[in-house]
């Protein structure tokens, strides 16, 4: 067990560094020598001062020297500075990180709650009109591209309903007080967050059907009615943990695209998160921010997938000791 | 398991011990079997799948001749309502360019691009999943791992990184959905192949001294192709959801106008003009919504017991 987990970190380690080799790859088959990208703004076609740069940021020396010592800067947390706020890197993505992540965590909170309860009772009546209806909205949910449902949604709230706010995740004046504070980031949080959550609540519901109705024909839960222990028992105690098993791997698979989409939720809900920071460094043409960016996402997929295996052996036994007895 | 197997068999073939079922012929060819076609067609909400595809196709390649405003031109007054204007059935947007012959003429990108992307998306996807799962061994592993690094870059984001370095253009940015796309294809072709390959069919093929290559194009690969032609209509909805995604935020082609271009270019006014958004997503929706249906179709005729799972 113990080693196996280390197996499953040193893997992860691993992937890391891929992924910083993969970044300092973009920024070297950039078209486009760096050393003019930094001076262009400026308009400066001066020699000397692009020799300046080059000795000053490394790039006269060789590309292996330059991947060691850029693999020991990002390490170090080190990620360059960018060019338009003149800051560095990772303070600006250390700002943007904790909305993101709030914003991931709600959205796949309730998409998991909401999708798993929607699965097991529709898995309970599979003929009934609420389990067509649930496969209907699930595959609309797919269909439909979430930064469109976002407009969808602030159009049906800002000019229909008026109850929530639309845009960024702060008031101007939201009042004094760590209450006030917590409540007007949940108050903004909702509309982005249900965006986010609903194409997940539509795979999970239909994910968490499917292994349901699965589980239920299984042999034991048969053993569990026949012993008579009433039906709520049997379904939310004994079959749901089997259940949910491919719901877990799946939110470890699907992070990724969580985070993608979280990208297009936050640009159009104004989100102060890492999305919205790439999308502005792609007008910037800020590129040390947005590779840091794909840095630190493609860290978060990396330490979410480990975390997902984890949780597995705890919900799952037979995966430990099916484990132990390879050891 | 197979190594031991594989030599005997080679031993076998070197002996000129004749099998007895022939090689090369694969069990069920790939052509989807009459049972199959049946079942599809039986399933209404496949065959709608089918009817909205064949509509918005043919919106696509006949509707700018039939209504010919260009969608790239002024026509009216900006944010006109729709229902208001005789040239713009659909209302202007913020420029005052005619909705509707926008949300015409978008679905070639969009339909264009997702195709590149996803042949794109096949040939890396089968490609690697077919030798991973065909050879096994540390060529599995070593692709694998590969695989499994593509798998955790955030796949919109990686896209968006791509097409911002390069120029934005149809092709750069098939490119990038094609590149970050085809791990979950790698899969599904290696688990097919492993599944396959120590089958009695392929052995035989084996035995009788067929070449890797030809076994794993003529005789593995049809027998694979039921889950990838499912996969492969599925891909379709999700490169026209990035291709929407990407031109939303401002990396698409700008020779061309695309839904999701239009999305993102009316992001600011669409308080006041709403259906200079809705138009456009309605049609990405159904567009992705008929893939998604075939798809859906297509699995539950393959597999008939899997049905409403």
């Amino acid at each position: 067990m113990l080693r196996s987990i280390a197996a499953r970190i040193a893997q992860a380690l691993g992937l890391i560094l891929a992924v910083m080799c993969l970044n300092f790859l973009l920024i070297h088959i950039t078209p486009g020598d760096p050393a003019t990208v930094i001076v262009g703004e400026s308009g400066a076609g001066d020699p000397e001062l692009l020799e300046e740069i080059r000795t000053q940021y490394g790039l006269d020396r060789p590309v292996i020297v330059q991947l060691l010592s850029y693999v020991g800067r990002v390490a170090t947390g080190d990620l360059g500075d960018s060019y338009f706020f003149n800051r560095s890197v990772t303070s600006l993505i250390a700002e943007r990180l904790w909305p993101t992540v709030l914003l991931v965590g709600t959205a796949l909170a309730f998409a998991v709650a909401a999708g798993t309860m929607v699965g097991v009772a529709t898995a309970r009546r599979p003929e009934s009109p609420l389990s067509h209806g649930a496969t209907v909205l699930a595959l609309v949910g797919f269909s439909m591209p979430v930064f469109w449902t976002g407009i969808m949604l602030v159009i049906l709230f800002a000019s229909t309903w008026e109850l929530l706010p639309i845009q960024g995740w702060h008031d101007v004046n939201y009042g004094e007080g760590i209450l006030a504070n917590v409540l007007d980031v949940a108050e903004h949080l909702v509309l982005p967050a249900l965006t986010l959550g609903l194409i997940y609540l539509a795979q999970y519901s239909r994910l968490s059907r499917a292994s349901m109705l699965e589980v239920l024909e299984s042999d034991y839960v048969r053993t569990a009615r026949a012993k008579g222990l009433g039906e709520r028992r049997v379904v939310y105690k004994h079959a749901l943990r089997n259940a949910v098993i491919p719901v877990v791997t799946v939110i470890g698979l699907q992070f990724g695209a969580l985070l993608s989409g979280a990208l297009l939720v936050e640009t159009v809900f104004n989100w102060p998160g890492l999305g919205r920071l790439a999308f502005d460094s792609i007008l910037r043409r800020d590129t040390s921010v947005l590779l840091g960016v794909l840095l630190v996402s493609s860290v978060m997929v990396i330490v979410a997938n480990l975390l997902t295996d984890l949780l597995y052996t705890i919900i799952d036994p037979r995966i430990r000791l099916r484990e132990r007895s390879n050891v | 398991m197979s190594d031991a197997t594989r030599r005997g068999e080679m031993a076998a073939a070197d002996l000129g011990v004749t099998p007895g079922s022939g090689a090369g012929g694969g069990g069920g060819s790939g052509r989807p079997g009459r049972e199959t076609l049946r079942l599809f067609v039986r399933n209404k909400a496949a065959v709608a799948g089918v009817v909205m595809l064949v509509g918005i196709v043919f919106m696509t390649v006949a509707g700018p001749r039939i209504y010919d405003n260009d969608p790239k031109h002024i026509v009216a007054i900006p944010l006109t309502g729709p229902g208001e204007l005789e040239e713009a059935r659909l209302g202007t947007d913020y420029l005052g360019r005619d909705v509707l012959a926008g949300v015409i003429g978008g679905g070639t990108t969009s339909l264009t691009v997702a195709a590149m992307a996803a042949a794109m998306v096949l040939v890396i996807g089968v490609s690697i999943g077919a030798l991973a799962g065909y050879y096994g061994g540390w060529l599995d592993s070593a692709l694998m791992r590969f695989t499994e690094f593509f798998q955790v870059l955030p796949a919109l984001l990686f896209a968006m990184v791509l097409v911002a370095l390069f120029e934005p253009s149809m092709w750069t940015i098939s490119f990038a959905i094609g590149v970050v796309a085809w791990p979950g294809i790698a899969r599904i072709t290696r688990a097919e192949f492993l599944r396959l390959k120590n089958l009695e069919f392929v052995r035989s093929a084996r035995a009788v001294g067929a070449t890797d290559w030809r076994i794993i194009r003529k005789v593995v690969f049809p027998n694979a192709l039921p889950p990838l032609i499912v996969s492969a209509t599925l891909i379709m909805g999700t490169a026209i959801l990035f291709e929407a995604g990407l031109a939303f935020l401002g990396l698409g082609d700008p020779n061309t106008t695309s839904w999701g271009l239009m999305i993102g270019l009316n992001r600011g006014n669409f308080l006041t003009a709403w259906w200079s958004v809705t138009f456009p997503g309605l049609a990405i929706f159904f567009t992705v919504l008929s893939f998604s249906l075939i798809g859906d179709g297509l699995q539950d005729a393959y597999n008939p017991k899997l049905r409403g799972r």
